[in-house]
């Protein structure tokens, strides 16, 4: 473990000469993008191609009764209106559920409701025609007949005997539970100088992704293929759930995904409004695009979060932390949506709280419930936001009781860099983080101590302004043990195909997929950096099931660590391959040759022996004058799964710089810094923007972002203009910090970036705020952090 | 997220745009920035036979100084408004007000009349008319008449507009001497509605405010002009007599529960703009309410 | 059904004549129409910026401008001003920066850009981030994008002086 970006220990493959690894070069699909040539689903068209509208349900839990629809179908323009039950002819409904999360269990959902919908929004009817306005104007016209039923709208009385349960078949509403007891917990409360608590809400809130869910597809029946254009995350995963469902072969599917407008694990999931629409194509043999308008995606992209979570933490007179106990609530919607469940986001918050600590007794309680709203699932740092506000205001509560500095008091009980590996009390493996390194770092960056002197001073002015840190970890490169194991056909390895052409230009094809994340780039860097070429030779094919390896895509932060590293491996093979060819033709041992700049070079002077675009050719078209026996070999594959732990771990540490204003209850963001530690950087600019972007998100979930439902399940506020996303003037400038601790998981070292930004924002600024509020003696755990809130907890209203 | 379908007509004069509107009854509906009305075709909250469109009507745009009086016409964009020297030099608390009006490409197609004539009681300008005297000027088939702004605004989105009407021009008597504007507004973000905001003019003299006329937005169902408080600041200012002009609001505000607040904090904070309102004109230190 | 309305307008200087139904807003036209596809839909209902175009030099909400509101009129999209070089600093510094990812917001968040340099060469952050306050995105975080503009308005006051 060292700081960035001095030098790793000794020469690896990382450090070969001209290597991209670790520089900041730009994307190149930025340009394309930039000049509105990007091509996402929603831009595209076919010919014959309809367009569907789905009838949703104003109920949060209603039966069907009836639908009448023969107005709506003699309407200009209009293809058809089909029903859940004659979809359901077409696509078999799935349940989503894992054998892993022992005890969930859901109910079978269908791509339209069969005759119940359990949330407002779900869909009831699809209307195809001509065009989507045409499609919405003969929805106005198809007459559902409704009986609305009693909604469970609280997760807090989801539970009770007088609630309606859901799905009368699966006996109660409770989808999901988990116990877990670590240690001596009751000893360690019971011996506690002080023992601190407190009850964490999280807010329901949901992805926007800019561009909307979008999916066009299209069942040739010549062909006997459904090709669906899909803006996702799993292609592969995908094209085995399409097959499944509709019938049909995997090879008789095709996904393929172009540029993606967002995703940030919104579009990883299966809705039914892909399946229907995959089954409408099939049925209707012609194709079918669905893109969501934007109150269809507040409706029914998923939703995250809303977590009602107690803490309690016990602490000793010198700040040693020596208990955690949790007990979690959250409420997931009326179906676990399939294949990941619904059920993860609360695992993860068992496993995840108290990670960075040494903290050895540790008692955690999650229960997951159904309710008639919008489903959830994994949206970006799945469960880690929450385990990291609930571990990190206990730690602060904890310091404010024994009266020591939450800096002091992390300092304390962070895992020592020295300590690993190691394990946490919920069983998590850590190969080698850097939790004290990264304090130190954040505390230097933000010159903590005289930000601490500057608070004071505004105190005594009656300026209110709070410091708030939070250290995380975060789970990246995720091994089967996250979806495989449990019976999810989800792969978790990635593969990587490299080969030469015969103009020595370098063609590669990845199974990560990329959203703006740099997966392009990423792999284009280091399968440049392996070959000792140019990366403007490098092109890279992504996001299409007949033209990439099998693979498990770009989600849990794997993209980089687990596709970089296959890139890596076939970089280096191809590498090998072309000295191999490159030694029958110069009669040389392949081991005195290398490649530098696209030449072949003597390894040990660096003359230039041949350029590759001269070994192409003869490869190709004169093969005639190589060796007897000798086959030039210019492709290579190389696939990569990390086996030594099942994930590979992050840390970090995140601090926020807030003022409160006491008057009106607006916070103003000041600064904020993050230190974290994803191994081998390939592209630090990459990195940096991930790490900013999702600090964003947590930002906003800190203090915009709401999902509100009313009493009777109605979603309040699904219009942009309600809904309120963190824009461009509210924003703080980041200052971005690494720690450098490489997995040995594989030669790259690279672990994953994109979720530890949203992990820990939404904790250090709650912990800012209380912060300031202190001399109030006010304290809020609730986010997001509203006006109103902050008001309220400092009794003015 | 497709409008309904609907006939267009553009409107080359006033009077052929009031004739489309006598035509086409009530189904019939003018078009002027289009920035609130869109959005709701859009999302078919409403839908309409006829949009007549008045944006190419020269007549309706610029802003000119008569006398004592700023005559707007109704299509002047707030775009203009915002970089208008005269607006500048003699409504100030326009000029103030339109800065926080959304967003710069909303900015470039929005239009005052279009703004005023849809009564959002969220909105910004229909409490600078109240705040700022205006005359409204409107033209039907029976001709033209002014009406006050205290007279225009009759409820949420409600107006004295009758179907066949257009708001033609308003008029605003040009800042006096003497005369200070206050503008603030509590939004969430930068260009969101806001929770609560105050469009204020007044005379300050000395510790005394002459001539206040306060009116808060974003809080009830229309702009509320609050007289028992400017009453009350016209005596000497002190704590006291800021507390009890703000405990006068209550008197005059109908703030209403939603999702963006609670009644209770919009009052609250209706209170907190009061004090910074009076601290700004009296050019006090911004001292806490 | 409702008659379409014939329309004549300039689209990134060529000229264009069409049949609209009135109900179809200027980025439906743009993109299904023309197919000038950079100019893209994230709300359609004038909240996320993510169509914002030039309508006669000055930039608008293609969702809150119908189609037939542009007959007569100058339409600018990014594929035109990207052709014409007119970006060429903002997009030379949004690449150095990273300034975008997924990259949907990016033509609207370069249109509003360009006119604030337009206006004002020389804008502060604080001034930056107002100006793009009405155009949504969700994976940078904006500073990149803030960043970006800065270095382009630099660029661009070098390249005069």
């Amino acid at each position: 473990m060292t700081d960035a970006p001095t030098t790793r220990p000794g020469l690896s493959e990382l450090d070969r000469p001209n290597s991209y690894i670790g520089r900041a070069v730009p994307r190149p699909n930025l340009k394309r993008l930039m000049q509105g040539r990007g091509q996402y689903v929603s831009d595209m068209s076919l010919p014959r191609m309809a367009h569907v509208v789905f009838l949703r349900s104003p109920y949060a839990h209603a039966r069907i009764l009836g639908i009448d629809s023969a107005e709506a179908a003699a309407m200009p323009g209009v293809i058809a209106i089909v029903t859940g039950p004659e979809l359901a002819k077409v696509c078999t409904p799935w349940v989503g559920v894992l054998s892993h999360l022992k005890g969930l269990k859901s109910a079978p959902q269908y791509p339209i409701a069969v005759d119940r919908a359990c949330w407002q929004g779900e869909a009831v009817a699809a209307i195809v025609a001509t065009s989507r306005a045409a499609a919405e104007d003969a929805a106005e016209r198809v007459m559902v007949d409704y009986e609305e039923l009693e909604p469970v709208a609280d997760m807090r009385t989801a539970l009770d005997a007088a609630t309606p349960v859901i799905h009368p078949e699966l006996g109660d509403n409770l989808a999901f539970e988990r116990n877990l007891d670590a240690g001596a917990v009751d000893a360690a409360f019971a011996e506690a100088d002080h023992v601190v608590e407190a009850e964490f809400v999280f807010g329901r809130h949901t992805g926007v992704t800019l561009e909307p869910r979008s999916i066009l597809a299209d069942w040739n029946p010549g062909d006997e293929r459904l090709t669906v254009y899909q803006g996702t995350q799993a292609p592969h995963m995908m094209q085995n759930i399409f097959a499944k469902h509709l019938a049909l072969d995997e090879s008789q599917v095709r996904v393929v995904c172009k540029d993606v407008g967002g995703s940030f694990g919104i579009k990883v999931h299966v809705y039914a409004d892909d399946m229907a629409t995959a089954a409408l194509s099939k049925l209707l043999r012609r194709p079918v695009k669905f893109v969501a308008d934007r109150l269809e995606s507040f409706n029914t992209d998923i939703h995250a979060r809303d977590h009602r979570c107690k803490g309690r933490a016990a602490v000793k007179a010198d700040g040693t932390i020596t208990a955690f106990e949790i007990d979690d609530l959250t409420g997931i919607g009326p179906y676990s949506v399939y294949p990941r469940t619904s059920a993860i986001e609360a695992n993860q918050v068992v496993n995840l709280v108290g990670g960075p600590y040494t903290t050895p007794n540790y008692r955690a309680r999650a229960r997951v419930v159904f309710q008639n709203k919008n489903v959830t699932c994994q949206y970006r740092a799945v469960g880690h936001p929450i385990a990291c506000s609930v571990t990190e205001g206990l730690v602060d509560l904890a310091a404010a009781a024994i009266g020591m500095d939450p800096a002091d008091i992390r300092r304390r009980n962070l895992i020592a860099d020295d300590a690993y590996p190691c394990a946490s009390p919920s069983g998590l493996r850590f190969e080698a983080l850097s939790h004290h390194a990264a304090l130190d770092k954040l505390l230097a960056m933000m010159d903590y101590s005289a930000l601490r002197a500057e608070q004071a001073a505004l105190r005594a002015k009656g300026i209110h302004r709070g410091i708030g840190l939070a250290s995380f970890i975060e789970v990246t490169n995720p091994s089967p043990a996250f979806y495989g194991v449990g019976g999810a056909r989800i792969s978790s390895q990635d593969g990587v195909a490299v080969r030469m052409d015969a103009t020595g230009a370098i063609i590669c094809q990845t199974s990560i997929t990329e959203q703006g994340q740099g997966s392009e780039a990423l792999t284009a860097q280091i399968v440049a950096s392996m070959l000792g070429v140019p990366m403007s030779r490098v092109r890279v094919t992504l996001g299409d099931t007949d033209n990439t390896p099998y693979g498990g895509g770009t989600w849990a932060s794997r993209g980089a660590g687990i596709g970089g590293e296959a890139a890596l491996q076939a970089g280096k093979q191809l590498r090998r391959n072309i000295l191999a060819a490159a030694a029958s033709i110069l009669q040389a041992d392949p081991d005195t040759l290398d490649i530098r700049d696209g030449k072949i070079i003597d390894a040990a002077t660096g003359a230039e022996r041949v350029p590759l675009e001269e070994l192409a050719r003869i490869v190709y078209y004169r093969p005639d004058t190589l060796p007897p026996g000798f086959q030039a070999e210019m492709m290579a594959v190389r696939h990569f799964v990390p086996r030594d732990f099942p994930f590979a771990f992050t840390n970090g540490i995140q601090a926020s710089w807030l003022e409160v204003d006491t008057e009106t209850g607006f916070i103003t963001l000041l600064n904020h810094w993050v230190v974290e530690d994803c191994g081998t950087i390939i592209n630090p600019q990459l990195v940096d923007e991930q790490i900013r972007g999702g600090v964003v998100q947590g930002l906003g979930a800190a203090l915009f972002e709401h999902c509100r439902y009313d009493e009777r399940g109605q979603l309040t506020n699904a219009t942009m203009a309600d809904y309120l996303v963190p824009m461009a003037a509210e924003m703080p400038d980041i200052d971005v910090g690494h720690i450098v601790s490489p997995t040995k998981d594989g030669e790259l070292g690279a672990k994953g970036a994109g979720e530890a930004g949203t992990a820990g924002a939404a904790a250090c600024v709650a912990n800012a705020v209380n912060d300031a509020l202190s001399p109030f003696g006010a304290r809020i755990t609730e986010i997001p952090l509203t006006p109103e809130l902050i008001l309220t907890a400092l009794g003015r209203i | 997220m497709k409008a309904a379908a609907f006939n267009y007509a553009r409107a080359a004069s006033v009077d052929e745009a009031v004739q489309m509107l006598v035509r086409g009854g009530g189904g019939a509906k003018l078009l002027a920035g289009g920035q609130s009305l869109l959005p709701a075709l859009n999302l078919r909250l409403m839908s309409l036979d006829l949009l007549v469109d008045i944006t190419g009507i020269a007549a309706l745009r610029g802003i000119r100084v008569e006398g004592g009086t700023l005559k707007i016409g109704a299509m002047t964009r707030h775009a203009d408004l915002l970089t208008s020297p005269e607006i500048a030099a003699h409504a100030p608390l326009l000029a103030k007000a339109i800065a926080h009006v959304a967003h710069p490409a909303i900015r470039n197609r929005g239009t005052i009349g279009g703004n005023l004539a849809h009564a959002d009681p969220a909105s910004e300008l229909p409490a600078c008319m109240l705040a700022l005297g205006a005359t409204l000027v409107i033209q039907g088939p029976s001709g033209q008449r002014r009406v006050q702004a205290a007279d225009f605004f009759l409820g949420l989105y409600q107006t004295a507009l009758a179907p066949d009407e257009i708001l033609i021009a308003i008029e605003l008597p040009a800042l006096a001497s003497g005369e200070r504007a206050f503008f603030h507004e509590y939004a969430r973000r930068m260009g969101d509605y806001a929770i609560v905001g105050l469009a204020a003019q007044g005379k300050p003299a000395g510790d005394r405010i002459d001539a206040l006329r306060l009116v808060y937005f974003g809080v009830g169902e229309r702009a509320g002009s609050c007289p028992a408080a400017a009453r009350i600041l016209q005596q000497r200012h002190s704590p006291a007599i800021l507390a009890e002009a703000q405990a006068a609001l209550a008197a005059d505000l109908q703030p209403q529960n939603d999702h963006q607040a609670s009644a209770a904090m919009r009052l609250h904070l209706a209170r907190t703009l009061l004090a910074r309102c009076v601290n700004e004109l009296l050019g006090r230190a911004e001292a806490s309410a | 059904m409702i008659a379409p309305t014939p329309i004549t307008l300039t689209v990134n200087g060529e000229t264009v004549a069409a049949q609209v139904e009135p109900r179809i807003h200027l980025t439906d036209f743009l993109r299904e129409n023309l197919g000038l596809t950079g100019t893209h839909i994230g709300c359609e209902h004038g909240v996320c910026g993510a169509c914002t175009v030039r309508l006669d030099g000055e930039i608008v909400r293609g969702c809150l401008v119908l189609a037939v509101q542009a007959d007569g009129k100058s339409v600018e999209t990014i594929e035109g001003l990207s052709d014409s070089g007119a970006l060429d600093e903002l997009q030379a510094a949004f690449r150095d920066r990273n300034a975008l990812q997924c990259g949907y917001c990016t033509p609207a968040m370069l249109l509003t850009a360009h006119e604030l340099l337009a206006r004002n060469p020389t804008p502060d952050r604080a001034t930056i981030r107002e100006h793009l306050s009405g155009n949504y995105c969700r994976c940078t975080g904006y500073q990149a994008i803030i960043d970006a503009v800065e270095i382009a308005a630099r660029a661009r006051a070098g390249a005069k002086s």
